[in-house]
């Protein structure tokens, strides 16, 4: 996928080019004419690269007229270069924060940043198959993962013979630290102000995550909600200690029950140029939502 | 006489007038396609320290922006890697350094009775049918992909190690070094095998004579007389094991942290850079940290290669 990554910036910079050079000749829509490729620039959100390139690859066999390159950098890049106009539709695991609307209109008069929803990015909290534990809130998940965070131990967390644990050490499961999935876990549960723990073991993807903790007895961490096997016990999660707790699912996500999930955003400048239009129809539509599904994000509620 | 090769037999009667005349006859096409070949055969020659300080030039070049805000005591000796932290980024690879030198030489203390009782036992004990099986086998080792051990450790060793260990995590130091181990002692037996063959026969037929038995031989002379050889051999393990990356990236653990016993997870440079390259934006002060990093991997592997080239070329004198 990372591989994939850099061909598409290259990819994209060649077509950049090609692009601005066919519109200085007055086609402004970059419409596609003579079965010339349209490109489509999509920057944004590491958390949802991977699900735009799983896109952009499905959508290169539905309108092979189009072509969609993927760039990740982070929101704030995607929003900065939706704002500078380079790129037509900029990814966001965030909404808009008001100064950046503010700066889109005095660039663009009279046009406003479109928000498009296109899925939702829900993290479980797994443990081993085994261990009784059934549930968790957000303080203990951040005294686990904190720096300097108090709970180290499974008694700790009240829990008491796991069966096939050795010693009382939580094993903490973690992500490498510039995935979109730590990024967001790091927000959501420790807190911008704060540093995560070091120590965790931190593995290279998300199906990683969930095959260690099968294997691991004293292990706890967290991934995407469409990476649970029946190896992996998901616990519910609560706000605060003592809170009755909330199991994951598409239902808790979309009723907003579940602490930790986020929507995810698609945004363009004002309304989106037809073609562009119909990608986005495309990805809120069931194929583009049954990817969402497939890569382990939670899709839009059906209609 | 360089050019009586060439020269047609008619002319050899006089030497110096045929020796124009053959030059002579020579076409210009013919003289420029040697002179091609040759520059061929020099670049073909060259490419390798071309290649080697190509990419030196390049991970420099990433990495040498951020030397000088660099804190060089602080990026060596601190344990705080935090290079995606939204307060305050820190770059110390203290840990990291630990963790490849730990695994490395916990790798070598299996890799080395292994590979070179093994190089030993194929040179000496075994002839005919086991020597060649075996030596095909050994080598298969050696191809095995370094992600499918990284497999191997993830999802077979680990399990293994928390029963047998008693201990809460299976993908740790011990793991990594086993699979290391495995990776290099490969490379060790068909080495120090090469170094044994070396040692002349009149050595064993000699020490055969005065009534020494085959352990006595081996003991006595035959290390002794290829000890820079199999050190050769040993210092080439090192150097994989060191650079290795994907099956230390799945079997070590990859977390930050000074062991404290070798059933601690650990992180090793190689896995830092495999793991967070890809998602890094380029040029930013974590992605030259990155390269900073591959310099010091390349620093760490020439210096052990260097070293081996060094003995071996001592063998060679000999």
């Amino acid at each position: 996928m990372k591989i994939k990554l850099t061909l598409m910036t290259v990819v994209a910079a060649a077509l950049a080019l090609a692009v601005s050079g066919c519109n200085k000749s007055g086609d402004g829509a970059g419409g596609g004419g003579g079965g010339k490729k349209t490109a489509i620039a999509n920057v944004g959100s590491d958390t949802m690269v991977n699900l735009a390139i799983a896109w952009a690859d499905a959508y290169s066999k539905v309108d092979p007229s189009v072509s969609v390159e993927v760039n990740g950098g982070g929101s704030g890049q995607g929003v900065a270069a939706l704002i500078n106009d380079a790129c037509q539709i900029a990814n966001c695991s965030r909404q808009f924060e008001e100064k950046e609307i503010a700066d889109f209109k005095s660039k663009h008069p009279g046009k406003e940043p479109k928000e498009f929803m296109v899925g939702y990015d829900a993290l479980s909290v797994f443990v081993h198959k085994d261990n009784p534990m059934t549930q968790i809130s957000i303080e203990e998940l951040q005294q686990l993962y904190m720096k300097d965070g108090k709970i180290a131990k499974w008694s700790e967390l009240g829990v008491n013979n796991i069966p096939g644990a050795k010693g009382d050490e939580v094993i903490l499961v973690s992500r490498q630290n510039n995935s979109g999935t730590y990024h967001y876990f790091r927000e959501a549960i420790v807190g911008k102000k704060n540093e995560m723990r070091l120590g965790t073991v931190d593995m290279n993807g998300s199906k990683d995550v969930v095959d260690l903790i099968a294997k691991t007895p004293n292990a706890i961490g967290y991934s995407g909600m469409g990476y649970a096997t029946p190896a992996v016990k998901q616990i519910k999660v609560s706000k605060k200690k003592g809170e009755p707790g909330v199991a994951p699912s598409i239902a808790t996500t979309l009723d907003k029950t579940y602490p930790i999930a986020r929507p995810m955003y698609m945004y363009t400048a004002g309304d989106p140029a037809p073609h562009i239009k119909k990608y986005l129809d495309w990805i809120m539509a069931s194929p583009g939502q049954k990817i969402v599904e497939e890569t382990g994000y939670v899709p839009l509620p059906k209609k | 006489m360089p050019d009586l090769a060439i020269q047609p037999p008619h002319t050899s009667a006089a030497a110096p007038a045929a020796k124009a005349k053959g030059k002579q006859q020579r076409g210009k096409a013919e003289i420029l396609g040697e002179r091609a070949i040759e520059a061929l055969i020099y670049l073909c020659g060259f490419s390798a320290i071309i290649f080697v300080f190509g990419i030196f030039f390049f991970v420099f070049r990433e990495g040498a922006p951020f030397l000088a805000k660099l804190n060089i005591r602080e990026f060596l000796f601190s344990t705080d890697w935090f290079p995606t932290s939204q307060t305050q980024a820190k770059y110390g690879v203290g840990a990291l350094i630990v963790g490849t030198l730990s695994v490395t030489v916990l790798a070598m203390v299996i890799a080395v009775p292994f590979g070179l009782g093994a190089a030993v036992f194929v040179s000496e004990f075994c002839t005919g049918k086991v020597k060649e099986t075996l030596k095909v086998v050994i080598e298969l080792l050696a191809a095995i992909p370094s992600v499918v051990w990284g497999f191997i450790g993830l999802t077979v060793m680990s399990p293994i190690i928390i029963n047998t260990f008693h201990v809460p995590i299976g993908v740790n130091m011990f793991n990594g070094a086993i699979l290391l181990a495995l990776m290099s002692v490969p490379i060790m037996v068909s080495i120090g095998e090469d170094a044994l063959k070396a040692v002349p026969d009149t050595y064993r037929e000699a020490s055969l004579a005065l009534g020494a038995t085959k352990w006595q031989i081996v003991y006595r002379v035959l290390l002794p007389a290829a000890k820079n050889g199999l050190l050769a051999a040993v210092l080439l393990g090192v150097g994989r094991a060191i650079g290795e990356t994907m099956a230390v990236l799945m079997a070590t653990g990859h977390s930050v942290r000074i062991p404290d016993s070798i059933f601690d997870p650990v992180r090793t440079l190689t896995a830092t850079i495999a793991a967070e390259l890809g998602e890094t934006s380029k040029g930013s002060d974590h992605y030259q940290v990155l390269f900073l990093i591959g310099i010091l991997l390349f620093s760490i592997t020439f210096v052990v290669n260097l070293t081996a080239d060094i003995i071996v070329k001592g063998i060679k004198k000999k």
